[in-house]
C-alpha cells in the first residue's frame, strides 16, 4: 500500500500557521517592527504629555492630584501681567536670537566653505561653544555680565569709552539683550555647522556654469547657493527656533527671570510656579500655552519641505 | 502607603542622654522617660540635605552620621544639593512617591504635602520635652495641625555684616540700631565711596529676607490672621518709601543681584555693608591665611542685627531647615532612629559647634553652646531662630506661602518701586493682585 509523503508529516500547528501567515504579511510585519518605536513614542512623548495637557486642566499641586477645572488656569493666566510678559519676553527673545543666529551662521558657513588655511581646525573650534555644557557657558556668561565685577566693563573703562560699569542684568533692556546675546553665542555653532554641511552639497560644477554666464558673487549666491540651501535652512531654523524658545537652563543661571520678571520666559515661568511655587496645574497650563507656538515653527517646516519646486528656487 | 505597627520601644529614663553628658543642657533635660527606635532588619537609609556653606557643618554632620551608624549598623547615603534645588528635588519626590527616606527641606515645604510625610509627632515632642522645648518660629514651619511632618533643625540667620573702620570713617561711632539712622549711615557711607548693597533680585535667600525685613519693619504684612491679602496698607507704602531712599544709596546692580553677589562684592571691598549669613565672614576668616587682603577684610568685619524700624522690634525672615522622613520610605523606624541620634545632646552640640554660628539651634537647651560666644561675630546669629517671624506672617502657612514666595511677589514689589518702574503705589497694587491669586480660597 503506498503511502501518501503528506500523512507522514507532522500537521502544523496553528500558531505555527498563523507566525508563517504573519511572516507573509507585509502590512502585518511593518506593523510588528513598528510596534518597540511606536511603544517607545507612547511611553516617552505621548503620554508625558498627556498628562502635562492634562494637568493643566487640573488644580493639582505637590503632593495633590488635584480636580478638573477645566479652563480656570489659563482663565487665571489670561489676566496675569506676569504670563503676559513672560510670553512677550519669549517671542522677543525667540525671533531676535534665531534671526541673529541665522545670519551670524549662514555668514560663519559661508566663510568656513571657503579654501581656508586650517580649515578644518576652525571648523573644529567654532562648534566649541555648543559643545560646552549649558550651565557652564551660562556661569561664564554670569561673570561677563556682573554687574561689579564684568570683563567687559573694566575693558571698556580701561580704554575710556565708559566712565561707569554696565548694569547688564540690571536693567531690563540690557538684560534682555544680554540673556540674547549669550543665547546667539551659543547657538550659531549649530546654524554654522549644519548649514556648512548643506553648503558642501551644493555641486561646484553650477557655481562654474553660472560663473561662465557672468553671474557676479550676489548672483552665486542668490540664484545658486541660497535656493540649494533652502531645505537645510528650514529645518535648521525649525530646531534652532524650537530650542531657543524653549530655552531655561541659560536664564535659570543668569537671572532667574529677574530684574522683576523682565527675562522671564514662558518655560521658566512654568518652572517657578509648577516645581518652586508648588502649582502644578498652573505651572502645566504655562507649559501647554507654548504648544501652539511650537506647533507653527512645525506645521512651517513641514510644508516648507514639502514644497519642492519652493525649495528648487522656484516661486509658489 | 502603610507601614507595619512603629516598633517603638520606650526604656527607662535617659538611656542616650545619661550617656551624653549635660553640658549645654538645662536642668530638666534628662528627667524624661527614653524614647528608642528599633531600626528594620536590614535597613538602608538615603538622605539629601543641602550643600554646606560652612565646610564645618557637613563634615561633623558626615562624622555623626557614622557614628550612627557604627551604633545601629544602619548605613546611610548622604547626598547633597545646592540648597535652592532642594525645594524642586523634594516636591518631586512628595509627588512621585520615590526618592531619598530623609531630607533637609526649607521654609514652608512640609506644608505643602503634609500627607507625604512621616508622622514624627512623638519624636518631636521628645525633644522638645527633653531640651527645653522647640522655639516657636522653627517649629511653626513643622507642624500642622498639632503634629510634627519634620523636625525644624535649624534656623539660617541672616544679619547686617560690615565693616567698622568705614563705619566709623562715615562719622558713626556704633552701627545704627534704628531704620532712620540706618539710612544716613548708608548715605554717609555712599559719599566716603563705600556703598551699601542689598539684594534686589530673584535671590531666595538675601532678596527674601531683605524684602521681608523692608516690609516687616514698617508694620506691613502679606496678609492677615484669616489668610486675607493685606499687603495694599500705608505700612507697606512707608516701607516702599523707605526702600526707595535706601536704594539711592546702594551699588548700582543690586536689582540683578542673586544670593551669592553681595558675598562676592563684599569680600572684593567694594562694599561697606551688606546683610548675610555667617557663611561671608566665615570665607574670610578661613581664607585669611592665603588672602592678605581677605585677611584684612576679616579684622575689619562686624554683624549686628538688621536696624529696628517703626514697628519697634526686630522682626525677620531668616532660613529655616527642617529634617522630614517621606512616608514612602520602608524604614521608618530607621529614619526616626537616624534624626533621634542626630538631635541628641552630643551629636547636635557638636554640629552647631561646628557650623561656626551658621545654624542656629531651635531646641532652646542649646542656646548656650559655646559657638555663640566663640566670636563676637557669631553673637549676631545666636537669636535667629528666638527671634524669626515665618513666611507669610500673619496668615497660615501652606502652599499660598509657599507659591507668594517662590513667584518673588514682595521682592518683585520692592525692585519694581525702587527702580522706578512703578510708583509705589502702584507696586503695591499688583503685589496685592499676584498675592490674591494665591490666597484665592
Amino acid at each position: 500500500m503506498a503511502v501518501s509523503s503528506a500523512a507522514v508529516q507532522p500537521r502544523p500547528s496553528i500558531l505555527s500557521r498563523s507566525l508563517s501567515l504573519l511572516a507573509d504579511s507585509r502590512n502585518a510585519l511593518g506593523f510588528g517592527f513598528m510596534l518597540p518605536a511606536a511603544a517607545l513614542l507612547l511611553v516617552f512623548l505621548t503620554y508625558p504629555l498627556g498628562l502635562g495637557i492634562w494637568l493643566g486642566f487640573t488644580d493639582a499641586r505637590i503632593g495633590r492630584p488635584g480636580i478638573f477645572i477645566g479652563i480656570e488656569n489659563y482663565q487665571y493666566l489670561s489676566d496675569d501681567a506676569v504670563f503676559w510678559l513672560s510670553v512677550f519676553n519669549t517671542l522677543l527673545y525667540t525671533i531676535s536670537a534665531s534671526i541673529l543666529k541665522f545670519a551670524l551662521g549662514l555668514w560663519l558657513a559661508l566663510i568656513l566653505n571657503q579654501n581656508l588655511p586650517f580649515k578644518s581646525f576652525f571648523r573644529a573650534i567654532v562648534l566649541l561653544p555648543w559643545v560646552v555644557p549649558t550651565v557652564l557657558s551660562a556661569i561664564a556668561f554670569w561673570w561677563i555680565y556682573d554687574s561689579q565685577f564684568s570683563i567687559l566693563s573694566w575693558a571698556l573703562m580701561e580704554m575710556g569709552l565708559i566712565d561707569h560699569r554696565i548694569n547688564f542684568l540690571g536693567d531690563p533692556v540690557n538684560a534682555r539683550a544680554s540673556v540674547i546675546a549669550a543665547n546667539i553665542w551659543r547657538g550659531i555653532p549649530f546654524v554654522a555647522i549644519t548649514l556648512l554641511a548643506g553648503l558642501q552639497t551644493i555641486p561646484q560644477s553650477l557655481y562654474e556654469a553660472a560663473t561662465l554666464d557672468g553671474a557676479s558673487r550676489w548672483q552665486l549666491f542668490r540664484f545658486v547657493t541660497l535656493p540649494l540651501l533652502t531645505p537645510i535652512i528650514a529645518i535648521t531654523m525649525t530646531f534652532s527656533v524650537l530650542f531657543t524658545f524653549t530655552d531655561f537652563q541659560l536664564i535659570y543661571v543668569l537671572t532667574r527671570g529677574g530684574p522683576v520678571n523682565a527675562t522671564h520666559l514662558m518655560a521658566t515661568l512654568s518652572f517657578q510656579r509648577g516645581i518652586s511655587g508648588g502649582q502644578l496645574g498652573e505651572g502645566a497650563a504655562i507649559a501647554v500655552a507654548m504648544i501652539p507656538f511650537l506647533l507653527a515653527a512645525i506645521l512651517f517646516s513641514y510644508f516648507g519641505l514639502q514644497r519642492r519646486k519652493w525649495q528648487q528656487g522656484g516661486g509658489d | 502607603m502603610k507601614f507595619t505597627r512603629r516598633d517603638v520601644i520606650r526604656t527607662t529614663a535617659g538611656v542616650a542622654a545619661g550617656a551624653l553628658g549635660s553640658r549645654f543642657v538645662g536642668s530638666s533635660a534628662f528627667a524624661q522617660e527614653g524614647l528608642t527606635y528599633k531600626p528594620e532588619d536590614g535597613a538602608k537609609l538615603r538622605m539629601l540635605r543641602w550643600s554646606p556653606f560652612v565646610q564645618g557643618d557637613e563634615d561633623q554632620w558626615l562624622a555623626n552620621t557614622k557614628r550612627f551608624t557604627e551604633a545601629t549598623g544602619v548605613e546611610v547615603r548622604v547626598d547633597k544639593e545646592s540648597w535652592e534645588d532642594i525645594r524642586p528635588k523634594a516636591a518631586v519626590a512628595a509627588n512621585v512617591g520615590s526618592g531619598p527616606d530623609l531630607m533637609l527641606v526649607w521654609f514652608d515645604d512640609p506644608h505643602q504635602y503634609p500627607d507625604k510625610l512621616h508622622d514624627v509627632t512623638e519624636l518631636g515632642e521628645y525633644l522638645g520635652t527633653k531640651y527645653g522645648g522647640w522655639h516657636d518660629g522653627p517649629k511653626q514651619y513643622a507642624t500642622r495641625e498639632g503634629k510634627f511632618l519634620g523636625l525644624p533643625l535649624a534656623t539660617i540667620g541672616n544679619a547686617i555684616v560690615y565693616r567698622e573702620s568705614w563705619v566709623k570713617e562715615a562719622g558713626f561711632s556704633e552701627f545704627p540700631k534704628d531704620t532712620a539712622g540706618f539710612l544716613e549711615l548708608c548715605k554717609a557711607l555712599q559719599a566716603k565711596g563705600h556703598p551699601a548693597g542689598f539684594t534686589h533680585g530673584h535671590g531666595v535667600g538675601d532678596g527674601n529676607n531683605y524684602a521681608h525685613w523692608l516690609l516687616w519693619s514698617h508694620g506691613g504684612q502679606m496678609v492677615d490672621e484669616s489668610g486675607k491679602v493685606t499687603i495694599n496698607s500705608p505700612e507697606t507704602l512707608k516701607a516702599i518709601e523707605y526702600a526707595q531712599e535706601l536704594y539711592k544709596t546702594f551699588i548700582p546692580g543690586t536689582e540683578s543681584w542673586l544670593d551669592v553677589n553681595n558675598n562676592r562684592a563684599f569680600l572684593a571691598g567694594e562694599l561697606g555693608v551688606i546683610a548675610n549669613g555667617i557663611s561671608v565672614y566665615n570665607t574670610a576668616k578661613t581664607n585669611k591665611d592665603n588672602d592678605p587682603k581677605l585677611a584684612e577684610i576679616a579684622k575689619d568685619m562686624r554683624t549686628t542685627s538688621l536696624p529696628i524700624g517703626p514697628v519697634g522690634k526686630s522682626v525677620e525672615l531668616f532660613q529655616v531647615t527642617t529634617a522630614v522622613i517621606f512616608d514612602y520610605t520602608p524604614y521608618p523606624n530607621a529614619a526616626k532612629a537616624y534624626l533621634q541620634f542626630m538631635f541628641e545632646e552630643q551629636q547636635m552640640a557638636e554640629w552647631i559647634t561646628s557650623s561656626a554660628g551658621y545654624c542656629c539651634q531651635t531646641l532652646k537647651a542649646f542656646e548656650n553652646n559655646p559657638v555663640w560666644t566663640a566670636d563676637p561675630n557669631n553673637a549676631a546669629y545666636a537669636k535667629a531662630s528666638a527671634t524669626l517671624r515665618p513666611n507669610g506672617y500673619a496668615g497660615p502657612l501652606g502652599y499660598a506661602s509657599a507659591a507668594t514666595m517662590a513667584d518673588y511677589v514682595l521682592v518683585d514689589m520692592f525692585a519694581k518701586a525702587v527702580t522706578g518702574q512703578a510708583t509705589a503705589q502702584e507696586a503695591m497694587e499688583e503685589a496685592e493682585k499676584r498675592a490674591n491669586r494665591y490666597y484665592r480660597v
